[in-house]
Order: structure tokens, then C-alpha cells, then sequence
């Protein structure tokens, strides 16, 4: 693979662009892996990757159902940020956050990092107290975050109006090392990368069957034959039920609908990430200049990749409170996303009842961020068949044992 | 939109008016069964890509708990009926295989 850089630039410059390679190939399945990973989505590829590089795993396949990236991975609203509540969290996403500050460097692949800042508003009294604590909270994890009031957030964020007739804004927590980066780069690197290393990417193949013999995986059916392999990893976020079904288990799983929306393009004018949980709304602005709005997840289980017009009606009403420059603005696409969520609200990366065969999951409606401290503690998992620290608390025998990671009550994300 | 008929009051109503309870006819596992039945009980759901029996509550109109039989792939709506029930009724698990011959079946 030739690397990217400034003199290939100018090679190509010199040359009409004529001799830029294909970033990954696109090979025909073989008839055996040591790993398989269904699902190449970003945690999938990282995860791959990250056998690679740190457990010189490289006989690996990366199966896709439809087009690299083109699930969950192409649909977020890209916001990176660590700032959790429980221990295992915070750490599997700080881990993730401070991959990605090193991810282009690492991948080759300009990943468009930006750690603008995120910040979290409180528009209630509760929402003071939780943020604060989950502010010493991460004093005590080492993330650093920090609790500011409404003038400092009026500051860094002159657009919005802190004084709503509702929900005034009352406060913020505030993350200065946390932003966005360009989701499809994310996974087009990590493809790149591991096509490198050898792997093979093969899109256009479902998974229609999971093969085990004496309770151990032997291979997948796919819709391009048999492929047999020692160890199955499956990452593939909304679908996880239905795969989890072929390998013959029930996971704590439900999936649900979550949309987001993109409006015009319009001249910078918020440069930080705002998320307004009370009203539930959050929004960024991209580096094409479009307003990057999420909104909330459906009530109920869904496979359809779709919106719903009362969730968008209520994402934009708070939003336009607190942020009333955007009233005018018409709004350009709009999707969703099939989320898998936890009773905890917090990711599955775990051993299944099925022998060699590793599931990661859950990671419901904030998977972009985690994606390559996902990676990395899943191949961990799957590499020694054991999960290590950032995976320990993440396995299934949590729900047995009642040991819940519980971020959805006491982390006031948006769920 | 999804729209469902309330059984009990006989208004169509939209989901706006609705609340989503999850999947239907649990078997509920208390004191005494094994911690796996009791997991599986709390936890584990069938979460299927396709025919779903699910609970749901009219909130904003009669009050009311209700099932309701729905594609989870397509948002079809196949029916819905009364929540005394521990099982959807046969008349409406035949509807669904007619619309649906390769469906499993309701287990």
C-alpha cells in the first residue's frame, strides 16, 4: 500500500492522478480464517485491525452485508466524548477518545478529528446535581472534564439563548477534549489498514448461518457460500439478534429506531457540540457548514431504517428554543439508524454460550465514539479468549449476576 | 406513522398517543426458578425481524393495556386485542400465516 502524504499529493499532482491505488481490495471469500468478523462496520474494522496490529492476527475476514460502513457507522451525528459516569465506561471510552486523537497518524488515513469540545447543558436542577457529580466522578477516572456555569457557556457558545422560557440553561458539563470526527473516513481507514495487513473485506455477504459442532463455531453460510473459521466475532449492532438467533442464543437486546437529521449549509457559526438532554436534542455544525441534529429513539422495536415526523417535530422544537438563529433553516436529509439497547444502556462485549464465538453489541444510541477502544478490548476478547481489563465488566453474566453498568439512569445521557 | 386500534375504546390512534410496552406473554419467572429462567424472564427478548407480539398502552386516551401483533421489518400492523390474555388468539395467528407463509409460527 502506498502511504498518503504531502509528496504523494504532489506525485499525483505531477501526474493527473493517475496512480492512486484502490484503498482496499476486494477479494473472493477463502474457504477458511482463523477469525471471522461479521460486520464491517467501524467497531468490526477495528476490531480486525486491532488483531492485526496488537495480536498479529492477520488470516482474517471481514463480512458485510450490504457496503463498508453503510450501517450505523454512516448514520451518527459523529460526536466523540468520554465523560461517563461508571468506571468501565469512562475507561473503554476514554480509551476510544484518546485512540482517536492519534487515529489518523496511526491509520494513515486523515480521520478529520476535531476535539472542539462537547458540552452537555443542564436545564434542571437535577440535571446540575448529576453533572456535577459525574463531573468529580471523572476527576477520579482521570477524564477530564469540568462543570461550568450559564455566563462561561454563553462564552464559548454565543448562539444560544440560556434564558428560555422552558428550560433555562443553567449550566453545562463540559468536555474541551471531546468533538467529532468524519465517521466514513473512520471506517475507510480502518478497511484500508487491514486490507493492508492482509485481511479480506467482503461486502456483499450475509451471514445466513452460523455452523458449530460439539458446541464450538466450525463457519458461517453465507450468501457466497460456506466460509470455515476457528474463532466468529459478531459486531454487527442492530442485527444482533437476528445473528445471535443463528448462533443459537437470546441476548438482553432490543432494537429500536434512532434518527437524526442535517439541515442546509449554512457559515460557521457553533464550533463546539451541544447536547441538550432535558429537552433531548443535540446538534453540531459540520465542516460543510450543515447543522448535524440527533434526536431521540422510537418506543418500540424496529428494523426499518427510518424517521418518524413526531420525534423530528420534538428534536427541532427544543432545539429551536435554545437555539432560535436556526428557525429559519430548512432541513435537507433525514435517517435512522437501527440501534441495539441494553437494560443498562451500556455495551455487551462478552463470550457467548457458543464455544469460540464473541459477540459485541449494545452499544445502543453512542456506538461512534467507542469505536476503536471497541476494537481494541474486542480483540483482545477474541485474540485470547479471555476479556481483558476494558472488556471485564462488559460480558453477558452481568445480567445473571446482577451487576449492571448502569449509565441510563445515572449519567442523564440521551437514550 | 404507526397506528394502532385500541382495543377496548375502538379509536385509531396514532403512536403519539401510545406507549410501547415490549415484547408480549412473558412467562414470568419469580422466587424459586433457577437464575438462568429468572435472567432469561427479566432480560432476554426475542427482539425478531419480523412478526412481533408486543404490549402496548393507550396513555393518552382510555388508559388501557392492549397487545398488538406488528411487523417489525415493515411496520405492518396485523392486529390487536384485549390484554387478558397469555397467548395472541388462534384466529389472528392464522391471519398471519396466510399474509406470512415462511413465519415460524408464535412460540
Amino acid at each position: 500500500m502506498r502511504r498518503y502524504s504531502a509528496f504523494a499529493i504532489a506525485r499525483e499532482a505531477a501526474r493527473y492522478h493517475t496512480g492512486w491505488e484502490r484503498a482496499w481490495r476486494s477479494p473472493a471469500p477463502k474457504s477458511d480464517y482463523e477469525v471471522i468478523v461479521i460486520g464491517a462496520g467501524g467497531h468490526g474494522l477495528a476490531t480486525a485491525y486491532y488483531l492485526g496490529k496488537n495480536h498479529g492476527i492477520t488470516n482474517v475476514a471481514i463480512l458485510e452485508k450490504g457496503w463498508l460502513g453503510g450501517g450505523n457507522t454512516g448514520r451518527n451525528t459523529t460526536i466523540i466524548r468520554s465523560n461517563y459516569l461508571q468506571d468501565p465506561s469512562a475507561a473503554i471510552y476514554e480509551k476510544a477518545r484518546s485512540l482517536y486523537e492519534t487515529l489518523s497518524q496511526d491509520l494513515n488515513y486523515n480521520v478529520m478529528f476535531s476535539p472542539r469540545g462537547v458540552l452537555m447543558l443542564a436545564q434542571t436542577q437535577h440535571e446540575i446535581r448529576g453533572y456535577q457529580r459525574t463531573a468529580h466522578a471523572n476527576a477520579i477516572q482521570g477524564v477530564k472534564t469540568e462543570w461550568i456555569g450559564p455566563q462561561k457557556v454563553k462564552e464559548i457558545c454565543p448562539i444560544m439563548n440560556i434564558h428560555g422560557p422552558r428550560y433555562p440553561v443553567l449550566g453545562g458539563l463540559w468536555q474541551a477534549r471531546g468533538g467529532t470526527a468524519r465517521h466514513d473516513a473512520v471506517a475507510w481507514g480502518y478497511a484500508r489498514a487491514c486490507s493492508d495487513m492482509g485481511m479480506d473485506i467482503i461486502q456483499q455477504c450475509e451471514v445466513t448461518g452460523v455452523e458449530q459442532k460439539g458446541g464450538v463455531v466450525t463457519g458461517v453460510q453465507t450468501t457466497k457460500g460456506r466460509i470455515g473459521t476457528k474463532k466468529l466475532a459478531i459486531v454487527v449492532a442492530g442485527h444482533s439478534g437476528v445473528l445471535a438467533d443463528m448462533a443459537g442464543f437470546r441476548l438482553p437486546i432490543e432494537s429500536v429506531a434512532l434518527q437524526a437529521l442535517v439541515s442546509e449549509p449554512i457559515k460557521p457559526c457553533m464550533d463546539i457540540v451541544v447536547m441538550a438532554n432535558t429537552v433531548h436534542g443535540y446538534m453540531s455544525q459540520s465542516d460543510k457548514g450543515e447543522m448535524v441534529i440527533g434526536g431521540g429513539a422510537d418506543g418500540y422495536n424496529n428494523y426499518t431504517q427510518r424517521g418518524s415526523f413526531h420525534h423530528v417535530e420534538e428534536t427541532v422544537r427544543a432545539l429551536v428554543e435554545t437555539f432560535p438563529i436556526i428557525s429559519r433553516l430548512k432541513m435537507l436529509r433525514w435517517w435512522g439508524g437501527i440501534v441495539d439497547m441494553t437494560g443498562d444502556r451500556s455495551p455487551i462485549l462478552s463470550k457467548t454460550p457458543l464455544g469460540n464465538c464473541f459477540i459485541n453489541c449494545g452499544w445502543g444510541t453512542g456506538g461512534f465514539k467507542a469505536i476503536p477502544g471497541s476494537g481494541w478490548g474486542m480483540a483482545e476478547l477474541v485474540a485470547k479468549g479471555e476479556p481483558g481489563p476494558l472488556t471485564a465488566e462488559f460480558g453477558l453474566d452481568r445480567f445473571t449476576q446482577g451487576r449492571f453498568i448502569d449509565e441510563s439512569v445515572a449519567a442523564g445521557v440521551a437514550h | 406513522m404507526l397506528i394502532l386500534e385500541c382495543p377496548y375504546c375502538g379509536v385509531k390512534a396514532d403512536e403519539t398517543e401510545l406507549h410501547g410496552g415490549g415484547e408480549a406473554h412473558l412467562k414470568r419467572y419469580g422466587p424459586g426458578s433457577s437464575d438462568a429462567d429468572f435472567e432469561g424472564y427479566l432480560f432476554h427478548r426475542k427482539n425478531p425481524k419480523g412478526v412481533h407480539f408486543e404490549r402496548w398502552r393507550h396513555v393518552n386516551g382510555c388508559g388501557k393495556w392492549f397487545h398488538a401483533a406488528r411487523c417489525t421489518a415493515t411496520l405492518e400492523v396485523f392486529g390487536t386485542y384485549p390484554a387478558q390474555v397469555t397467548a395472541p388468539p388462534k384466529a389472528l395467528i392464522n391471519k398471519i400465516k396466510k399474509k406470512r407463509p415462511d413465519w415460524e409460527g408464535w412460540t
